[in-house]
């Protein structure tokens, strides 16, 4: 259900560039005012989300400590699953950011009759890492396409990329085939496994289909459909110095295809679990020490709160106290008696 | 308890196949065994909290108050504005699957709203319904619900069927931590009046006596004196009780935990402190007001947690004590660790910690001024300071149970063993992807320590029994230890469900066990009276 609906969503989306492109001949609206409108919404969502994010005080120091804490000299201090200062909670969120720490260590629980056997599963993160890295290096190897002269280091990810000429001409990129792998593994793996088959709404199932849309038609349009990378080129580097154009050249419905797809995705992604890549760098989880005991935190929101006084307690169990020989504690009784007197919970707080 | 028998209760669980309705569509069936009762009104009364008169979970129409809608509502957003962790947990999930299958209540049930990632979309689905336009256009397909009458009662089942042991956000690649989420959906639970009795009442015991069993002072100081008198019988030494309760001026504060002068098997680790105390002739004291380190109220709501734990550094400036020991616990930890400087602190009235007997100063203390007795006695060991015979726990064959708490949540992993490789000669561990920071809860932490959701108790225990029957079937462990008071309370009804023959104690019990006195007398058994392997000979 949820899978079909997200592609039918999602071949609507394809038919809006075809039918706009191909039929009405609406070329410029395509190339210019929906990439800006999209990338203007990718630009003023991301920093609404970031702010928002921000805006909430993170109250409490929760670090996952998954190794040993730093207590005593003499014993081993695991930096980057507790760490101790900044330094190691900055090594500890690079490699959770770059290498998927955390989903490296997956497990897999079964039922074996009435035994529990754990297994390695790395699956998962192998086809994460697999698409989130192919997709960084072809976003990457994109500027190519807004940047006049190319930087010399983008030329050099490039030729890295497709350093495999033997295959053809052009040269085949490495990362278009492993990002369509990616990809392809973590949506048989929602089709197929019932666990997470379960757990998935369209909106897991339309972000895949949308990147593989754009994947696939990057791919037609560099190996098969040829297009024309001159009259691209005039466009995407009109796009970037603020100098839109409609090129006269006919380069082919595919494009703006792909185009529309990638602004769609721009659009979406800050509204979309797709946050995912700027929420993992405020997770509390993650990126607090865990020297709670060493360093205090404060919570911008504390207030006081009342709990029976030792006064008071006294007061009701001077007598057993005195029988069971319990010294009683006689300073304290000067203090004010107030037997069941507390705060409510918040209570004049407007928080 | 009419459960199943072990083999039976495990054999409707599947892993791997899924009901064929939408979670949504399944409305929630409040199966019996599975919950807890709630709590009588006059507790919530006392407390100041509010209620919904007298009813029961199995009761057809719960009593929501009117306007409830409204008020949780407002209880989502409020938090998701004063706290990140929850607003974030919300907004990041991708549903990627790596958190399902570890959870220990998932494992022992198969059902899938046990998953932390479906528990959490408990939660999620309302916020995406009610407040997200995605959630409004899109319905079911982004996800979303409205909030109903069925919701409230989803909640109430599966939050009180976490014990917010944290194993999920070990796996999850952005830390999403289930016990948070957790802790937010019980509290708003709570600011409808609908509180658990085994929750609720221990936090009333603590507020007005001290702890949370609602033993009165005078029965604390007899329990303990039972105590140091079953070791005077056992081994002739006496131990002056009176110095360690309610003395002022004394150097440490000692917050001990009513689960270990209560009932078996506590009671032998809080002698273990008692005896580890006399050994060194420590300047010790314990408040008889503050005889509680495990915090109940972190199972309600953070406000009641606030509350109890406070009065213990309250107690340590009116007893004018240096600086706070605590005993072995798991909440308390995890609350002590993470919560309660940003409670009370700066704690500017104690001193850093520094061990009389050896010198260490504390540093990784010095500002909330606590320390784990595990600490403290692990720098004894490594200083030489302890005279121990290990092959007086010869009759044990060990293993350790990582408690989830101080593991998870305070990353105390070397000490404990450190000392049990001292302090017995038979330690075996546990398969790997069940202990350390992937150990498995007692499946009874957080408040479902009850006895009428013994069922969800004894399947939630199962990964924990299932680690503890291999070693016991492989290796003859009969003796499991562990650092929380819960555990000891929760692990001796598993363990007797799913291993027959395997017991349960706290770390200072052995260590008093193998604690060699000057001037001691013989003596056969163990501070239990089992039979010990190799008599003890001493001075008669």
């Amino acid at each position: 259900m949820n899978v079909g609906w997200s592609f039918l969503i999602f071949l609507v989306l394809l038919l809006i560039p075809w039918v706009g492109v191909g039929v009405l001949g609406l070329q410029g609206l395509f190339v210019t005012v929906i990439p800006y409108v999209c990338f203007l919404i990718f630009i003023v969502g991301l920093v609404y989300r970031i702010l928002n994010w921000a805006k909430s005080p993170q109250p409490f120091k929760i670090p996952t400590t998954c190794g040993q804490q730093k207590s005593l000299p003499w014993i081993k201090h695991s930096r980057l699953e507790s760490p101790f200062n900044t330094f190691e909670v900055v090594l500890r969120m690079v490699l959770e950011v770059l290498f998927f720490r955390s989903l490296f260590r997956n497990l897999r629980a079964d039922l074996q009759g009435k035994k529990l056997i754990y297994g390695s599963a790395k699956w998962l993160w192998l086809g994460a890492i697999l698409f989130h890295w192919s997709f960084l290096i072809i976003l990457i190897r994109h500027l190519r396409l807004f940047t006049n002269p190319v930087p010399s280091v983008i030329q050099f990810l490039d030729y890295m990329d497709s350093f495999i000429h033997s295959f053809g001409v052009p040269p085949v990129y490495i990362t278009d085939i492993l990002i369509i792998v990616g990809l392809s593994f973590l949506l048989l793996r929602r089709l197929v496994d019932a666990k997470v088959s379960y757990i998935s709404h369209g909106s897991d199932y339309f972000p895949l289909f949308l990147i593989l849309g754009i994947v696939i038609t990057g791919v037609l349009m560099r190996y098969n459909l040829k297009i024309d990378v001159y009259a691209v080129k005039q466009i995407t580097l009109g796009l970037a110095t603020f100098k839109p154009a409609v090129p006269e050249a006919k380069i082919g419905t595919i494009f703006y295809v792909h185009l529309f797809l990638v602004s769609v995705l721009a659009a979406y992604f800050p509204f979309s679990k797709l946050v995912h890549m700027i929420g993992v760098f405020f997770s509390p989880t993650r990126n607090m020490p865990n020297n709670n005991r060493a360093e205090m935190h404060v919570n911008p929101w504390n207030y006081p709160v009342k709990h029976l006084t030792y006064a008071e307690w006294q007061e009701r169990f001077r007598e057993v106290m005195e029988n069971a020989g319990i010294p009683i504690d006689e300073e304290v009784e000067k203090e004010e008696h107030e037997w069941y007197t507390i705060y409510g919970p918040n209570k004049n707080l407007n928080l | 308890m009419s459960l199943p028998k072990p083999d039976e209760l495990i054999s409707d669980v599947k892993l791997h196949s899924t009901p064929a309705k939408d979670w949504m569509e399944i409305k929630p069936e409040l199966r019996k065994g599975y919950y807890l009762s709630i709590v009588e009104p006059k507790y919530l009364e006392e407390l100041d909290l509010n209620h919904m008169g007298k009813w029961q979970p199995y009761d057809e129409k719960w009593p929501l108050p009117d306007g409830w809608q409204e008020k949780v509502k407002e209880e989502l957003q409020r938090r998701m504005r004063i706290n990140r962790a929850f607003k974030l947990f919300m907004d990041i999930c991708v549903r990627c699957g790596a958190c399902a299958d570890k959870c220990h209540f998932f494992l022992g049930t198969g059902d899938p709203k046990n998953m932390p990632v479906l528990r959490a979309e408990l939660v999620r689905s309302v916020i995406k319904g009610e407040f997200s336009t995605f959630g409004k256009l899109f319905g079911r397909l982004a996800g979303a619900r409205k909030l109903d009458e069925d919701v409230i009662k989803e909640w109430f089942y599966y939050f009180y069927q976490c014990t917010e042991c944290r194993r999920c956000s070990v796996f999850c690649p952005y830390g999403i931590d289930t016990a948070e989420i957790t802790m937010m959906m019980r509290e708003i639970l709570l600011e409808l009046g609908i509180g658990t009795d085994w929750g609720i009442k221990p936090v009333h015991n603590s507020y007005y006596i001290g702890n949370h069993v609602g033993v009165p002072p005078q029965s604390f100081k007899e329990n303990l004196e039972f105590l140091v008198w079953e070791f005077e019988e056992i081994t002739g030494i006496k131990i002056d009780l009176d110095k360690y309760i309610n003395r002022k001026g004394a150097e440490i504060m000692f917050v001990p935990l009513s689960g270990d002068y209560f009932a078996e098997p506590g009671i032998y680790t809080m002698l273990g402190y008692l005896v580890l105390f006399h050994y060194l002739d420590l300047d010790v004291t314990m408040s008889p007001f503050a005889t509680e380190g495990g915090n109940f109220g972190f199972f309600n709501s953070l406000e009641m947690a606030k509350r109890l734990h406070s009065k213990i550094y309250d107690e340590a400036k009116r007893l004018k004590v240096k600086w706070i020991m605590g005993g072995e616990c798991g909440h308390m930890w995890r609350v002590w660790h993470q919560y309660h400087n940003t409670f009370f602190g700066p704690i500017d009235f104690l001193e850093v910690p520094k061990s009389p007997i050896t010198g260490t100063v504390f540093e990784h203390a010095k500002s909330n001024k606590i320390i784990h007795i595990v600490e403290f006695t692990a720098d004894l060991i490594a200083h030489g300071k302890l005279k121990l015979d290990p092959s007086r726990n010869d009759h044990l064959v060990v293993t350790f149970h990582d408690s989830c708490n101080t593991s998870r949540g305070m990353g105390i992993f070397e000490e404990p063993r450190f000392i049990l490789k001292h302090v017995c000669n038979n330690f075996v561990e546990m398969p790997e992807n069940t202990i350390r920071e992937k150990t498995f809860c007692c499946g009874s932490g957080s408040g479902l320590n009850a006895g009428e959701n013994m069922e969800i108790r004894m399947r939630g225990g199962f990964p924990r029994a299932n680690a503890v029957e291999y070693v016991h079937k492989e290796y003859g462990v009969n003796h499991v230890v562990c650092i929380c008071a819960i555990d000891r309370a929760a692990l001796p009804t598993l363990f007797q469900y799913w291993v027959p023959g395997v017991e349960v104690g706290g770390l200072h019990e052995l260590v008093a066990n193998a604690l060699v006195f000057e001037g001691e007398r013989s003596r056969d058994v163990d501070l239990r009276r089992r039979p010990l392997k190799t008599p003890v000979k001493g001075v008669d």
